[in-house]
This record gives C-alpha cells, structure tokens and sequence, in this order.
C-alpha cells in the first residue's frame, strides 16, 4: 500500500500529527464514516487501528490522520511519499449509525477531532443540524477546522492554554449548549476523559450519546479479544461490536487501565528506538 | 514384543528456553523398528480411527518394505499434509486409540499402541525432503473454473490443494497478514515448525493456487459480490476463531488474556522477540492457565518459555476443574509441558479474579471441586464444593476455555444460515452450505475439532464442487 501525500498538519514543541494518503482501492471503495482499518508499517510492526478520515474511491485512496505518541505512529510517521505499508486491511468495525437524528453536537479532542470529520459530514448529509466542538493543547495543535467548519452549522474551539478560542475544556462547551438547548445526539472522539465526560452530560440531559472507542487491538477482526471493553455491564469487542458504542454504559475506568497495559513496554522500545533520537 | 521406539526430544530444561521444534522425526531405523512392530491386522482398526481413512496399515507395510516412496504416496491419497498432521493429530484418540494394541475401554491409546503419528510424519517429511508431489491431474474441463476459498487454515489449504490439482483456478483470501490460519497463529513453532507450514504453502503456490493477504471476505468483498466477479463456487474455512470467556469477575482486568490473544501476540506477531519485533506481549511471575485442552498446554508452555528467555522463576500452572485423566489435551502435550515445568491444579473450578491498584490481575479465586455423573461429553462432570474457597497468586492469566465460530462473515451474511452454536449448516454430504455454490469445512462447522477432521470435510467439499461443476 504505497504511500501518495503526506503532510504534517499540526507541528508543536516536537509533536506532529500526520496525514497521509494511501493507494488502497478495496478500502476506498468500501469504508462508511466511523470504519477504520488496521494497518502494520513493516513486517516486524504491530497491527493498529486507525480511522479512515477520507476517502476517494474514483482515484481509489484513503486518508489516515495520527498523532505521533508511540513507536508505531512514530515510525509511520517517518515513511515519506512513496513508500508502502506493510499491510492494510479493512474496513473494520461497524460504520456509525448515520440517519436524521435532529440536532447533533459532535466533540473532537486533539486527534480525534479527525475522526469526527467524516461522522459530520455524513451526519450532515443526512440533514442533521451540526454543532462541531473541537478541542485541543494549544493553537497549534488544532487540527481540520477549516474542513469541520464547512461540515458543521455551528463550530466551537477549547484549547487548554487559551491560545485559541476559548480556555477550557470540550466538554464545559458541550454542558452549556445542552443546557441550553435540546439535542439529539452527542458524538464524541478523543482521550478517555473527555469522551467519559460528554457522555456523562448526554445522560444528565437524557440525549443519546455515542463514542468512538480507541481499545488496543491485535488482528480486529474479532478473534483475540484484546479490545474488549464492559458496555452496561456486558463484554463486548471494540473492533466487531464497535468502535462506536452507548457512551453512557461504557466502564471508563477499566478501558483506561486496559490502554495503559503496555506502558512500560512502549517506554522500553521507544528508548531503543532511534528515531526518538 | 518389542518396545515402542519414542521419537527423540530436545532436552526438557534447554528447551523452555526458546521456540525450536521439540520433537524430532524418527530416523530411518527408528521408522523401521517402530513399523516392524505394527501386526499388520487382517481388519485393521486403526484405519477406523482415522477421519479421513488413511490406509494406515498399507502405508506401514511401505514403510517396512523400505519404499518410502509408496508410504508417502499411500497417505496423500488421503491427506495433503502428513508432515503437518503427524506432528499435530491427536493420534492417541483416533487412530492410535483404535490399535488392536491399545487395552479395551482405555480413554485414549496405550504406550504399546503404534506410534502411527510418528510413523506418518517419518513418510511426509520423506516425501518432502524427496520432493514428492503429487502430480496434479489438471484436466482441460476444469481449467475454466474459478474458486475463492475464504481463509488459509487447515481447511482452506486442504480445499485449495484438492481443487488445484484438478487443474481449477483457486484464489485464497486470508484476513491476517500472513497465511496459515491456525497453524501459524495458534499452534505454537515448537509443535509445528514453520518450515513445514511454509513448505506446504509453497507447494499450493506452485500449484497455481494464488493467496490474497490482507483480505476480509464480508467487509473487504462480500459474497455476492465474489459471485459477480465470475466465481462459480465459494469455500468457507472461516475457522473457531472467536475466543469464549467464562464471564467471571474481574476477567477484564490486565493481565488477563484469552489464549487466543496471547497465542497470536506470541506465534503470529513474534512478540517473544520484543523489541525487535514491535508487538508486546506482557510476561507474569506466577502465570495461570484455565483450561485442559491443547490450546490451554501450548499457551502454558509459550507462558514458561517467555518467562524462562526474561530470566524469571518458572511458574505456570495449568487450572482444570477435573482431573488429568479427563483432560481433553493429547497426552504428548501435557507430558511435554510436565516436563518443561508446568505445574497442574486439578479439580479446580476459578470462581473471580483479584486487582492491584494499577487494575492487573493479582490473584484468582477458585474453588474446590469433585467428579459427578458423566455429562453429555461423557466426562465426568466437575461438581465446585461450596466454601471450598482458595486463592492462587496470579499476576498473569491465559483463559483458553474454548473457542466459537468465527462471525466476521456470518454476520454480514444472513442468508447462511447457522445452528444454535452459530457454527454453519451444511448439507454433511457435500458440505454446501444454504447459499448454493458456498460450500464449508472445518471449525465452521460442527465447532472446535481437529486439523485431520477440517481438511476431510474440505476434502469433501472440494469433491462436491467438481461433481457439481
């Protein structure tokens, strides 16, 4: 799966999110809005999920947007124009439940406010009222508002720092607008925190709420049970099941204690690594 | 009579230190002294034993006549991979079991029973190494026929090889990055080396077989639209890939896998070789294993193999909640993994798990059980003793309590229609399944069995769809 564009769309004190393009026709002619696809950067890489954040499938491309944490998306972040992946494979998971749910208000932190982008704009076309609140570290950190603020009617930002839109949180946004008005559905991506909270202020305002869940997973089709995740007290796998799911019976805590299983495994190999140099 | 000849190992305590294979084929007079011992029965019953009706008595009769050749050739009539199968059959419940030489009413084969497993990995390995291909029987009329076989496992392989040989054109999807289904993520090298898997794949290659990696039939390309591309006929080998859990508390918490997770971690993803290959897979100091199947001694000896290579005490203790003699494990498996140093907790039945604070696994309550009435498996049935309650240290735990049908395209698919185990219903003559021209073998139906019994049924299968074509 050879690479044809990469740009580094958010660059801050030595973090860059990415975006990169693939020739990947299969995918680019399957995947719906909230899909994702596990890809392997060389045949010694680990199998990740990313979101499909665009696609094309005239020219038969698909679009991933990542920010560079760990090994994995570090090193996808270091192949350039030109170079293939080792292996892609999708769409995965369950496409988002696009229908006219009214009033919509979707909430992206950091990198995911890419993964709300294609949820928007199919929410859109569908002929949903968008409500777009993106949040992020800092100015430079936010990512795609050009392209949310055509996908939505209304666009909010938060940066932690102030230095953009307003000082704050998401979800302080995401409380006032539900108290203020009725919604519909609130649709949230991003760290564990934030998605936790706006589902917990769509239960306080009875508004359906879904999240896409970010669960580790190995081959995501179904057969490990690595990703799974307790929804109203059920086991359930992320990347069959999911990715999106109820976030009001989503158990938090244990999600963020199962991501964090590896910890002192990816500190290891990122030290080795040198392209943490 | 002579005694049974016992294939050489590696030694116990080197070899929980890495992946290589453990046992070792026999030599040509090991095969020779093992095949003299065979009574060349006048009504063999291990023939009866085997599911796919190798001619076991004729091929040892080969193999005492030194015509190796014949040997081999006499087992491929039946089935495509003898060296892979004699290292992975469960002889001592099929054929093995079935020799005259095993006593009567034993749950599995006697030491004196034929080493016939042994025996036919000595004929594979012979025809291997030889080069000894079947040669294909590619007939003019076939040649227009295209096949997709869904899957590379067992079934798969065996359903593409069939076809292929017939002179068919056979495209085979495989959803993981590499081939081999089963054999590559579940069964562990040290059972199975990965020459051999690769060997036979290879052979399928130079068959004309072509596999598409990376390829998820019902998300990727569904059914129909296989059908629309000029596939006459479609072969599921989806396999048992969806892992059961036992729907205990605290069995979400780190540290707890299914051994369906921690086999492929180890066997597909080489986590073993952490950093080097970038996929972790975490390492305990008192490992638990729940269960008594073959999964549950190969994820045990992967566990005592991980923990001996990062220079940890050896600690992995198989939990079964009856006893050994109900185990339904080969008995090479659980005297290999005893050896290396697992440690067995029978009678056994988990009852919740333990936290630390960081929310790993710390230890696992069980509870005391005893051996009932026979149940419909017709093993005794494992009764927990009330306030029977003990607690093991446990800061790792690999559940391998079975394993249910893959739903990645049945879920897609509602036209196939599937029994109350979600396993697929076909037609057991032809193994069609309720969507015409979709034929299906192996753990898709009929549930967990064996790598012999997957390829007889897309045996089967494969025979089905040249009659019908």
């Amino acid at each position: 799966m050879r690479i044809i564009s990469k740009e580094v769309i958010a660059l801050c004190a030595g973090t860059r999110i990415v975006k990169i393009s693939l020739v990947a026709p299969e995918l680019s002619r399957k995947v719906q809005a909230g899909q994702f696809a596990v890809i392997m950067v060389d045949e010694k890489g680990e199998r990740v999920p990313l979101t499909i954040v665009e696609s094309d499938s005239a020219a038969g491309n698909v679009t991933l947007i990542f920010q560079e944490a760990g090994l994995t998306t570090k090193f996808l972040g270091s192949l350039n124009t030109g170079d293939n992946l080792y292996a892609v494979l999708g769409p995965l998971g369950h496409p988002t439940q696009i229908k006219n749910y009214g009033k919509a208000i979707l909430v992206g932190g950091g990198v995911g406010i890419a993964e709300i982008l294609p949820v928007a704009r199919a929410l859109k076309k569908a002929g949903n009222h968008i409500t777009s609140i993106l949040g992020a570290k800092n100015k430079c950190l936010l990512i795609l508002e050009d392209e949310l603020k055509d996908a939505s009617d209304l666009i909010y930002v938060a940066t932690d720092d102030g230095s953009y839109g307003r000082k704050g949180l998401t979800t302080d946004i995401l409380s006032e607008l539900l108290n203020k008005d009725k919604y519909d559905l609130v649709y949230s991506v991003g760290p564990i925190p934030m998605m936790r909270k706006a589902a917990e202020a769509a239960g306080e305002y009875n508004t359906d709420s879904l999240v896409s869940l970010n669960a580790l997973m190995v081959d995501a089709t179904g057969m490990c049970g690595c990703c799974r995740v307790s929804v109203f007290g059920k086991v359930r796998f992320s990347c069959v099941d999911g990715p999106d799911f109820d976030g009001r019976g989503v158990d938090w805590e244990e999600l963020g204690k199962r991501n964090k299983m590896y910890n002192e495994q990816e500190k290891h190999i990122c030290k080795l690594s040198p392209l943490f140099k | 009579m002579k005694r049974p000849v016992k294939a050489k190992e590696l030694d116990a305590g080197s070899r929980a230190g890495n992946f290589e294979e453990v046992v070792s084929g026999y030599s040509e007079e090991e095969a020779l002294t093992e095949a003299s011992r065979c009574l060349q029965c006048k009504e063999p019953l291990c023939i009866s034993g085997c599911p796919v009706g190798i001619d076991i008595k004729k091929f040892i009769y080969h193999i005492t006549r030194k015509d190796y050749r014949q040997a081999y050739f006499t087992i491929r009539e039946k089935n495509n991979f003898p060296s892979i199968c004699g290292r992975v059959c469960p002889a001592e419940y099929q054929c093995r079991k079935a020799c005259v030489l095993t006593k009567k009413g034993s749950p599995f084969a006697s030491e004196q029973a034929i080493n016939i497993h042994f025996l036919e990995r000595f004929a594979g390995d012979y025809g291997k190494n030889n080069n000894l291909d079947i040669p294909a029987q590619q007939e003019a009329r076939f040649s227009n026929l295209r096949v997709a076989v869904v899957g590379s496992g067992p079934a798969g392989l065996c359903c593409a090889g069939e076809l292929a040989r017939w002179g068919v054109k056979v495209d085979v999807f495989e959803s993981l990055h590499k081939t081999g289904g089963v054999l590559r993520y579940g069964i562990p090298p040290f059972r199975l080396s990965r020459d051999i898997l690769d060997f036979e794949i290879n052979y399928l290659k130079r068959l004309g077989v072509n596999f598409t990696t990376n390829f998820l039939v019902g998300k990727t390309r569904t059914i129909k639209e296989l059908f629309d591309e000029g596939y006459s006929g479609i072969f599921l080998g989806l396999g048992a890939g969806v892992p059961s859990f036992l729907g205990l508390k605290g069995e979400n918490l780190c540290n707890i896998y299914s051994a369906n997770e921690f086999l492929t971690r180890v066997n597909l993803m080489s986590a073993y070789k952490f950093p080097e290959f970038h996929t972790p897979v975490n390492i305990g100091k008192n490992v638990l294993v729940i269960g008594g199947g073959n999964t549950a001694m190969d994820a045990a000896r992967v566990a005592l193999r991980l923990q001996k290579i990062h220079g940890f005490k050896l600690n992995t203790t198989v939990i079964y909640r009856r006893t050994e003699i109900e185990m339904p494990a080969r008995r090479m498996e659980i005297e290999h993994a005893r050896q290396e140093g697992v440690n067995f907790e029978f009678l056994a039945q988990p009852k919740e798990f333990a936290e630390d604070k960081q929310g790993f696994v710390s230890k696992l309550v069980c509870l005391k059980s005893e051996l009932g009435e026979p149940d419909s498996s017709g093993r005794r049935r494992p009764i927990p003793i009330e306030g029977s309650d003990f607690e093991l240290a446990c800061d790792l735990c690999v559940i391998a309590a079975g394993l249910k049908a893959n739903q990645s395209l049945i879920s897609t698919t509602p036209e196939l229609k599937t029994d109350k185990y979600s396993d697929l219903i076909v037609d057991p003559e032809t193994m069609e399944s309720s969507i015409k021209g979709v034929y299906a073998g192996g753990d898709i139906v009929g549930g967990e069995g064996t790598v012999i019994e997957a390829m007889g049924m897309a045996k089967k299968a494969a025979c089905a769809m040249i009659d019908n074509s």
